[in-house]
């Protein structure tokens, strides 16, 4: 039981990292990963976003829409997954919102390290790509709550070595129009070569 | 008219959503493997941000600020369905190929981005004249990306052998590193070098600059 658990958190973490793997959150990945401490923030902000709404939309996904889900309800043949997508983002957006709200009201050391990355993650695409796979994946909730988690613990591994290196690159001479973004993309694409080597691990 | 076209052709070149606003790059880089699957993703990013845009800037002024992210979202999302719906229904195999990557175009920044930074302020028209021209940026580095991968990984475009393999008695040997996903950041990268190297004024200022000493500036001074 701990082994598949500990299987599904490593594979998330690495194997299939969200960012240098599947390529989700590419857009923040890009945008905020010129200072080493900002994308550290972002990180844990994803990290706790990912590790609550993968779970609840799990729950979501196999009470309610999942089909024969609402045989308790007396409509045993109804499937309502064609909703997903939709129910998915409402819950990360009001998970989002509360949090803030949350943090503002009673962690406010928190609130202000984070405070303005959170409304930023409601659009990652890291954290509904997370969910979606977890309905992929056919987790269980157990497992979708270490899935989750891992695949948070990756997105800001990622960006946090992203960020290192930015920092030591600006010091280089690079060409003119490669300048900014296009040497970041380059960056990105060696770091993907990278963590194929991964790929080969079974565990 | 000429507004229009201004507005239509800009994004393509000029201002383009990838290259230069760094929007919707996650499926650029995932489904472009293959030519048909990044058509088809094309096709269904262009027509969610026009009819998006066309929506969103309806209802621009009847809706409160505040709560305008959440109600943007959701029409994003039921047109996002619609489509997902649309392709699992006629065309299955290539749905499965895209995976969760449809889904994700709700999330794709350039629908997000176009609807707050235009269709809340613009008519209905204009914002889907500019949705559909921020489709075709996209479309045109994905066509690109998606070219340059089947040719140089497989010898195929669209599923036809275009070179031959030498696996079946022709000259190509294929390149399978163009078929990993990593590639396509490099082509993007260097796609964003040509193209501003071609519109100089693109170019980002550095945010360090070499000294004097640097063998490069010497030469310079010296000519």
């Amino acid at each position: 039981m701990l082994e598949s658990y500990l299987s599904i958190f490593i594979n998330a973490v690495f194997i299939e990292n969200i960012a240098l793997s599947v390529f989700l959150g590419m857009c923040t990945f890009i945008a905020i990963s010129k200072k080493i401490d900002a994308a550290i923030g972002l990180g844990i902000a994803v990290i706790v976003i990912i590790g609550i709404t993968v779970p609840l939309n799990n729950l979501i996904y196999t009470y309610i829409l999942k089909e024969g889900a609402l045989a308790w309800l007396g409509f045993p043949e109804v499937s309502l997954e064609f909703v997903g997508l939709i129910s998915y983002i409402g819950v990360i957006a009001a998970t989002v919102q509360i949090l803030e709200m949350f943090l503002d009201r009673y962690v406010p050391v928190l609130y202000n390290a984070l405070g303005i990355f959170l409304p930023l993650i409601t659009v990652n695409c890291a954290i509904l790509g997370a969910s979606l796979f977890m309905v992929e994946k056919s987790l269980a909730f157990g497992e979708s709550v270490v899935y989750g988690l891992g695949a948070g613990v990756g997105w800001a591994l990622a960006i946090a070595m992203l960020a290192g290196i930015r920092e030591k690159l600006k010091y280089s001479d690079i060409p003119d129009g490669l300048q900014g973004l296009g040497i970041t993309f380059i960056t990105v694409g060696l770091m993907c070569f990278g963590f194929m080597s991964f790929g080969g691990i079974s565990i | 008219m000429a507004k229009t076209s201004e507005v239509l052709l800009s994004p393509i070149f000029k201002d383009n959503p990838i290259a230069l606003q760094v929007l919707g790059i996650c499926s650029a880089l995932a489904v472009t493997s293959k030519l048909y699957p990044t058509l088809i993703m094309c096709v269904a990013l262009t027509a969610t941000i026009t009819l998006s845009n066309f929506f969103i800037s309806l209802i621009r002024n009847i809706v409160p600020s505040n709560i305008r992210i959440i109600v943007q979202m959701t029409i994003i999302s039921s047109l996002v369905i619609i489509v997902d719906q649309l392709l699992k229904a006629y065309d299955y195999e290539t749905s499965k190929t895209l995976s969760v990557f449809v889904g994700l175009i709700i999330t794709n920044c350039i629908v997000m981005g176009r609807a707050e930074a235009y269709a809340m302020q613009n008519g209905p028209y204009m914002s889907m004249v500019d949705g559909f021209g921020n489709g075709l940026g996209y479309s045109v580095i994905l066509i690109i990306v998606g070219s340059i991968r089947e040719l140089i990984g497989s010898g195929q475009l669209l599923g036809v052998q275009i070179l031959p393999l030498v696996s079946e008695g022709g000259w190509y040997v294929s390149n399978n590193f163009f078929l990993l996903p990593p590639s396509s950041f490099l082509i993007i990268g260097l796609f964003i070098w040509f193209l501003r190297s071609w519109k100089t004024e693109q170019v980002e200022p550095a945010e360090f600059k070499m000294s004097k000493n640097a063998p490069k500036e010497v030469k310079a001074d010296h000519a």
